[in-house]
């Protein structure tokens, strides 16, 4: 829409007009502070609810996993392949747990699902590879101590 | 050796001179892009809330060397469909106007060395203003040259917008100066600079706590002189020939490393001529206000010798002027990011229904001013 805005003589002199202008430049320039992070050294903090990176909780070194399927079946993005297999103690447990990070698109579902508190969504937002990389189960459970 | 080497040089003061205000001239020129890339991107992100460049060495000083060693090693492409001779000659056709545009400004006054008297000017050209005036047109054609030779439509909007602007404020720019010729009675830019020491002195009276600057007699010459200094080097607000957003890059834009760092070069080269043109126009060239008195103040109590109270006075002179020189180059910095880019209908506008017939104006009242002071 256009609006037509009225300019009295001194804003249409211009002049005085850029000195002002001037002068809010120099006011940032010297008094402004930096809003950005450094980022290596500095990092934000993101809230306790961010769905970063995953990983799998483990209780005396062992997944709280079972294997029960509900977070594939939940999650919309059909990024979570688990192979069930039976422990010596006939529990059930994964085999296999695959993450295809590139596939996530960290809705939390999963973490939602789940009813054994295994699969999580940590802080971590620093996710760049080299490769195209899918999640393994044994790099899921390390990443709790990076959290 | 060394005393047969000093009594060769005390015997050509002037070429030995010649050879050091050179050296200095051409260090500072030649230093100021970098430096200036620094400052700018600097002062820029400061005055937008960001830090910038500060992970190249000290405060990110040494980011500009960085860059260069980018621009090196970067592949030196000439694309297929450019005009090839003319495509390499116009970066430099675009560099050597910038750079000779200040040999004829004075960064010092006329020293006396062994009885020989040397002017801290590359060349002592009387006909300095007309030097300035012609010089300063041919940086048209370095870019006139690229955005041809570049056979891209964008280039050609770039250099035809680039030289419509030029030949609008060169105009308003000969006849701001030509008031303040009026006014000095002098076309020589070292005499223009003597006489503007002193207190400020209008009509034969004096105004005190002001130096004598031309800056406080002819202010709507430096307005004009200083807006069209804006334009002929190509900065914001006036920076259409490059439009990143209409023209992509404009006249530079099918260059890439180290000839695209020259037009970067050049573009400097030209702030700084312009920075010392101001100064030697409008803010006393060298003279230093109150530099005077404090040496003095400093002598009574320290006892130099006389030699040595001269060449300190010479050297904060020489100070003063770079001084004023890089102020107004932090001057372009902060309109650069003050101020929008102007439409093209506007530019023209100003350049030639505003800026020229005020200038003419100016001429007038100067010359009647002048007539009435004299008779």
């Amino acid at each position: 829409m256009l609006i037509k805005r009225e300019h009295g003589f001194l804003q249409r002199f211009y002049l005085l007009e850029i000195l002002t202008g001037c002068l809010i430049t120099m006011k940032q320039w010297f008094f402004g502070k930096n809003i950005t992070y450094q980022y290596p050294e500095q990092r934000r903090q993101y809230s306790p609810r961010y769905r970063g990176q995953h990983y799998i909780k483990t209780v005396n070194n062992v997944e709280n996993c079972t294997a029960c399927m509900l977070c594939p079946t939940v999650c919309p993005a059909d990024c979570i392949h688990i192979e069930a297999g039976e422990r010596a103690d006939k529990e059930k447990y994964p085999v296999k747990f695959e993450i295809d990070i590139l596939r996530c698109c960290f809705c939390g579902f999963c973490e939602e699902a789940c009813p054994k508190d295994a699969i999580k969504l940590s802080n971590i937002y620093e996710m760049a590879d080299y490769e195209r990389r899918v999640y393994d189960k044994d790099f899921l459970l390390i990443q709790r101590a990076k959290k | 050796m060394m005393d047969s080497l000093l009594e060769w040089a005390s015997n050509n003061v002037q070429l030995v001179a010649m050879v050091l205000k050179l050296a200095l001239v051409l260090v500072v020129l030649l230093h100021v892009a970098p430096l200036m890339a620094w400052a700018e991107r600097r002062i820029c992100s400061w005055m937008q809330n960001r830090t910038g460049p500060n992970r190249v060495g000290p405060f990110g000083l040494l980011q500009s060397i960085a860059d260069a060693v980018k621009f090196i090693f970067k592949e030196d492409l000439v694309p297929a469909h450019v005009r090839k001779w003319y495509y390499l000659m116009a970066p430099a056709l675009c560099v050597v106007p910038a750079f000779m545009t200040f040999a004829v400004v004075p960064f010092g006054p006329m020293v006396e060395v062994n009885g020989v008297h040397v002017a801290l000017q590359l060349s002592s050209l009387n006909v300095g203003f007309l030097f300035i005036t012609s010089i300063s047109s041919l940086a048209v054609y370095g870019i006139i040259v690229a955005s041809w030779a570049s056979n891209n439509k964008y280039s050609m909007l770039g250099g035809l917008r680039s030289t419509a602007q030029m030949i609008s404020y060169e105009l308003a720019m000969g006849l701001s100066l030509l008031a303040l010729i009026i006014y000095f009675n002098s076309v020589d830019l070292m005499e223009i600079a003597y006489s503007q020491g002193g207190p400020l002195m209008i009509f034969g009276h004096e105004i005190p706590f002001l130096p004598n600057w031309a800056i406080f007699k002819q202010p709507l010459a430096a307005l004009i002189f200083i807006i069209a200094a804006f334009a002929e080097t190509n900065r914001l607000p006036f920076d259409l020939p490059e439009g990143e957003a209409e023209i992509v890059a404009g006249y530079h834009l099918e260059y890439g490393g180290m000839k695209w760092s020259l037009f970067f070069m050049a573009e400097y080269a030209h702030m700084i001529t312009a920075s010392g043109l101001v100064a030697t126009f409008f803010l006393g060239g060298w003279h230093a206000p109150g530099a005077g008195a404090a040496l003095a103040f400093i002598q009574s109590h320290l006892h130099f010798t006389d030699q040595l109270l001269y060449w300190l006075t010479v050297a904060s002179q020489v100070l003063a002027f770079w001084i004023k020189v890089v102020a107004f180059m932090i001057f372009f910095i902060v309109i650069r990011f003050t101020l929008p880019r102007f439409r093209y209908d506007q530019l023209m506008w100003l350049g030639w229904k505003v800026l020229v017939p005020l200038a003419l104006v100016n001429i007038v009242a100067t010359a009647v001013a002048i007539a009435v002071a004299v008779t």
